[in-house]
Order: C-alpha cells, then structure tokens, then sequence
C-alpha cells in the first residue's frame, strides 16, 4: 500500500537537450499538494520545457518525475492526465467553433469533471457563450484557455505564462480564477516572468535561469534575503565610488548599473541622507533617484546582474 | 455525471461543425466535382452521326452531273466549288474530301479523290462519297447487310465519367478536408493541447473518418444526382451498393488523408505530400479515360492504387449494375488500404 503522496509534484535531476543546447540542466523540484508553486525566470530559461516534461508532453534525456504520485509512461497516462489541468503557452483552439462547442469538446474527454456551462459561467464568458473563438479578444481567448484546464475538474493544474500579453484588467481576471481554484484545494504550477504576478499568486517560487534553479523561497523570504526594504537607484554626473557607497549606514548591497548605482537599504532613514551627502562630497550633481519597496525582480537583478524582463 | 457526451461523437460533432463552417472547403467538396462534370459532359457529349462533306471541283458538265446524283445520297453533304476554293476548304477542315472529275459525264467519267488519309473522317469521306457514286452508277450489293445503330445510354463518355468523378471526389475532398485540418492544428499547437487531455488518441484520427462518413451521401448524391438530371446517366446498381463502396472509398481516402498529415508540420510540406500521392493516382486510375492504355505489365500495381479499385467498383454498379459481392477483390483492395493507413497513422502521427 502506497501512502497518499505528500507531494503533487516532484522531479530530481532534470535535464532536457535539444540538439546542442541544454534547455533544463539538472533542475529538482518539490511542489506540495494545495500550494501555488511559481517558475519565474526570463524568456529560454527552460521554464515551458520543464513544465511540458511534467506535464507528460516530452520525455526528458535525465532525471526523474513524479506527478500526483504517478510516473509517465507506466502504463497508466491516461488516467494520470484525468488528473491534471493544462494550459498551453499560446494554444490556438479552434476558430470556428463556439465557446460552449469548445468546453463541450474538452468536457467529453473527461471520464468525471465540471458542468461545461458552470465552468464557462465561472470564467466569466457566460455572454460569449454562443460566440466563435476567433471573435474571442486576447483576454477572452486565456479565460477560454483556462475554462478548458478546469473543465475536467483537476487536482493539479499547470498554467504556462497565464497572463502574457494581457491588459491589466484581463490579467485580474485570470488571477481571480486562479484563486478561485486554489480555494477547492487545487494545487497549482505557473510559470511566468511577471514579477508581480508571482509575488501575487504564488506560496513558493523557484527562480530559474540557463536552465537552472537559482534560488527558492517564498516570495517574501527571497526579497527579506536581500537584505533590504528599499531598493535605490541613483544616476550622477561626476564620479561616484561603489566601494564608499557601500561602506555608507543601512547600505546592504550595492550593483553597478549602465548610468549609475543599485543599492538595496535596510534603513532608508538613515542610508538616503547620507547618500546625498556622499554626492555632494564628491561633487557629483545628482541626476536621477528612484527609490521602490524591494520586489523579486531586485532579486533576479542581485542573482543574475541582469533585467528579468529584457534578457 | 454519466450523461456526459461520448467523445468520439464530440470530436465528430466538431469536425462537422468546422466543416460547414468553412465556405470554401463547402465549395471544393460540392460544387467543383458539379461544375467539372457539367464542363467535361458538354466537351465530350454525343453529337449525331456525321456526314461527309465533299467538294466537287466545278467546270464540266460531268462534273455538275456527279455533285448532282451525290446530292440525292443521305449521308453526303455536297458543294460545287472551283479548284482554289475547294483546295483552301480542304486545308482548313471544311470539306474532308474534293472530288475531280475528268471525262465524259458518269459512269464514263474518272472520278480522283482528294483527301488526308491520316485524318479518319478524311477516310470515312472518301468511302461513303465512293458508296454512294457506285450505287449510283448501278452497283450491286454482293452480301445483303442490315444496321441497327447502337447509341443507348450507359456506353456514352459520360457514362464512363460520371463513376470515375464520384471517385475523384472522394479521393480529394477525403485527402485535403483531412489534411489541412490535421496540420492546421497541429501549427496551432491544438494537437498538443488534445494530447494533454485523456483523449483516447484513436478517438481524434476516427472522428475524421466518422465526419467524413456525414456528407458523403451528399458528395456522392451532388455529382451522380447532376449525372442523372443532366446527362441521364442511371445507376443500374442498387443504391446499397453504390453507397458500400462509396462508404469503402471513403474510409480509404481518409486513412491516406491521416497518414499523408501524420508527420508535416506546415501546410506547405502536406500539400506536396498531398499531390504527391495524389497525382499518379488522377493520370493512372482511370478517372477520365480507361487504364487498359497502359501497358499490360502496369496493370496489376495500378489495379492495387485505391483510387482504381474505387473507380472500377463503382463503374460495375453504376454501369453494368453489378452488385458489390461480386466485387469483393476492390473491396478487398480498398479495406486493406484502410486498415493499413489507419494503423500506420496511428503510430507515427506527430502530436507536437
């Protein structure tokens, strides 16, 4: 007798090469049952290749996978994939079928599952019912995306950049839905390079970056480790040395930046004056200073020297 | 929930719906093979027996008196003209032979034909003119003879044609509607979002030949029904037939369908597979004129291509009204292309 697994996913020492390059290079894993585990890390970073091993899509050249407690390829695939929820990067559906054709479709591959028009009510496209999906707008067609992932009313559901693309209202939407399946007890599996989508959806992210994890926390925890409340950042004209801004009080890091300085601050009572005082012994004229709360994306920055967003 | 809807029938149901929704894959499939057999039966239609067209060179009595007893003969259309004009009505084609005639008037006279002996109606001129120029000169007949001419319907071109287009229908609306639909989605990463639920694999590529099976009484029904209105082509079959072996061509045709768009991963790559398989198949299968022109060796392969034996089939009960139990080696020859690509299909489809 197995015992129920403490885990929805888990997978040690994966690697994925495609040609000559490496897309996932040894990555482990642990995503625990009724959480929202977040991959976040920039576009190549092996992100959907990760999610598309897990999700039983490709075969990896290493390592080993566990989803719900099951392995692909035993014999049993199709029962596992009852299981799950899935949401492509960019899936296409058909154009010229009608929202209720579609979940109607996916419902029917579902041996137990949700009232398609509950579902489609649920995302919040009871009014495009009727309609064609090529009529559908960007943000309708990842609610319709979704609606078909839930439709077979998973335990675990995989969303591979949920939200790209998306105006801020329509990625609202998606976030709502998400929450609303995580208050059934789903266990969910996102990737994303939107910093504020997993500091707002996610209990745990893994940072990945080269096909690597790079750091693992809360989302709190990986900002709390860099030491900082506020993240500074200062443009001068003149010269200014990262070695005394440093040594300045409440100044816990410091990174060079194209045009200036980023300095995370414990203490921005004390670190801002005496950074403006810095400047002015040194008789730079300071051109620009921003000053923001500390987020996950000054952790990518601090982990890799480089924007999330634009690599 | 156990009223939940099968999915076959929902993929089916799918297909179907995609389908009609596409107006011109609506016209490819119905109207083309229409408007192909109206053009074609209007190009090859019977047209009534042919008469001879003479031309007599004018100048002599004789020659007035020959133009005169060939015009009394049924089958000979017979002008007087002068030697230019009858020569250049020779060269272009209005006239198929010249007759000069020399000497005292008939039977005294010499009667020299003019005419291309390479071109048929040339020939056929030149013998009827002489007929009925001896019958009149006195001739005899030495063996009594009788005609019943034979122009009954079911041996006509477009009796040949009608079949062989019911055929050609199926083979391209089952390979394109297929093949498109099938790489469409997969370029559309639909195919890998279907491999990501428990659909049954088998259940996608069957839902093609279950929506095929939908209007394939209204493809067979648009191009025989026009046959029949139009030309009068009857079906001497039985419609249970008819419909078996459409059924079996279809079921073909979509299996090739299946395995053509197995792997390609654009619409480029499947149209030239596409015609690929399909062009041998439209010059050697005997759509639009019979195989029997190939060389014997030819034979037994280009019997084995399905698009043959579907078109043989068919022409046995359309034509000669055969039953399809007497067909069974078409059959045979059709089941098995289907069971194979189907099978083959299934194996190395390409879901990413």
């Amino acid at each position: 007798m197995e015992e129920a697994p403490p885990l929805a996913v888990r997978c040690a020492g994966l690697v994925k090469r495609f040609e000559d390059v490496v897309a996932v290079a040894g990555l482990d894993l642990e995503v625990r049952s009724g959480e929202c585990f977040g991959l976040l890390g920039p576009n190549g970073a092996g992100k959907t290749t990760t999610v598309e091993i897990l999700e039983g899509l490709s075969a990896p050249d290493e390592g080993d996978v566990e989803v719900l407690g099951a392995r692909w390829g035993r014999g049993a695939d199709r029962a596992l994939r009852a299981r799950l929820g899935v949401q492509l990067q960019e899936t296409l559906l058909a154009e010229k079928l009608t929202v209720r054709e579609t979940v109607r479709l996916f419902r029917s591959f579902y041996a137990r599952g949700r009232d398609a028009d509950g579902v489609i009510g649920m995302v919040g496209l009871d009014e495009k019912r009727g309609a064609r999906v090529g009529k559908l707008s960007g943000g309708q067609k990842q609610r319709l995306a979704l609606a078909c992932a839930l439709v077979g009313d998973p335990e675990l559901l995989f969303l591979d950049e949920p939200t790209t693309g998306l105006d801020p209202q329509a990625r609202l939407k998606v976030w709502e839905i998400v929450a609303e399946f995580r208050s059934r007890g789903g266990t969910v599996l996102l990737t994303t390079h939107a910093m504020e989508e997993a500091e707002r959806l996610c209990d745990r992210v893994a940072v990945m970056d080269h096909g690597r994890r790079i750091a693992l926390g809360t989302p709190a925890d990986l900002v709390a480790s860099l030491g900082a409340d506020q993240i500074v950042e200062i443009e001068a004209d003149g010269e200014l040395d990262g070695a005394s801004l440093g040594r300045l009080p409440g100044v816990r890091s410091v990174s060079p930046r194209p045009r200036g300085f980023m300095l995370a601050v414990g203490d921005i009572g004390s670190g801002l004056p005496a950074l403006l005082a810095e400047v002015g012994a040194r008789g730079a004229r300071l051109e620009s200073l921003r000053t923001h709360q500390a987020t996950l994306e000054d952790v990518f920055v601090h982990l890799t020297g480089r924007e999330l967003r634009d690599v | 929930m156990s009223d939940r809807p099968h999915p076959l029938l929902e993929l089916t149901r799918a297909r179907v719906l995609e389908f009609l929704r596409e107006p011109e894959a609506v016209f490819w499939v119905f109207v083309f093979p229409v408007l192909l057999a109206l053009a074609l039966g209007i190009a090859f239609r019977s047209r009534p027996a042919e008469v001879a067209r003479a031309a007599v060179v004018s100048g002599s009595e004789a020659a007035r008196e020959t133009a005169e007893r060939l015009g009394r003969a049924p089958d000979v259309e017979v002008r007087l003209l002068d030697l230019p004009e009858a020569e250049e009505a020779l060269r272009k084609g209005r006239v198929d032979v010249v007759l000069e005639v020399s000497g005292a008037s008939p039977p005294a006279a010499l009667v020299t034909y003019r005419f291309d002996p390479t071109r048929p109606e040339g020939r056929a001129a030149r013998l009827a003119v002489d007929d009925a120029l001896q019958r009149a000169g006195g001739r005899a007949d030495a063996v009594p003879t009788a005609d019943r001419p034979e122009t009954e319907r079911g041996s006509r071109y477009i009796d040949f044609l009608i079949p062989g287009l019911v055929g050609l229908n199926l083979m391209g609306s089952g390979m394109w509607g297929i093949g498109f639909s099938v790489v469409v989605a997969r370029t559309r990463k639909l195919l890998k979002r279907f491999a990501a639920t428990p659909m049954r694999r088998s259940h996608y590529l069957l839902s093609f030949a279950l929506s095929r099976l939908v209007f394939l009484a209204l493809e067979v029904a648009a191009v025989v029904g026009f046959g029949w209105l139009a030309f009068g082509v009857a079906v001497r079959g039985s419609i249970l037939d008819l419909s078996l072996v459409s059924l079996l061509g279809a079921a073909a045709f979509a299996g090739l369908g299946l395995l053509v768009a197995a792997r390609p991963r654009t619409i480029e790559a499947v149209s030239g597979w596409m015609n690929f398989v399909m062009l041998p198949m439209w010059l050697l299968s005997g759509t639009f004129f019979s195989y029997e022109r190939f060389p014997e060796t030819l034979r037994p392969a280009i019997r084995a291509l399905p698009l043959t034996a579907l078109n043989d089939a068919l022409r046995a009960v359309v034509n000669d009204g055969a039953a399809l139990s007497d067909r069974w080696p078409e059959g045979l020859v059709l089941a098995v292309w289907t069971a194979a690509s189907f099978a083959l299909a299934l194996r190395i489809f390409r879901w990413k």
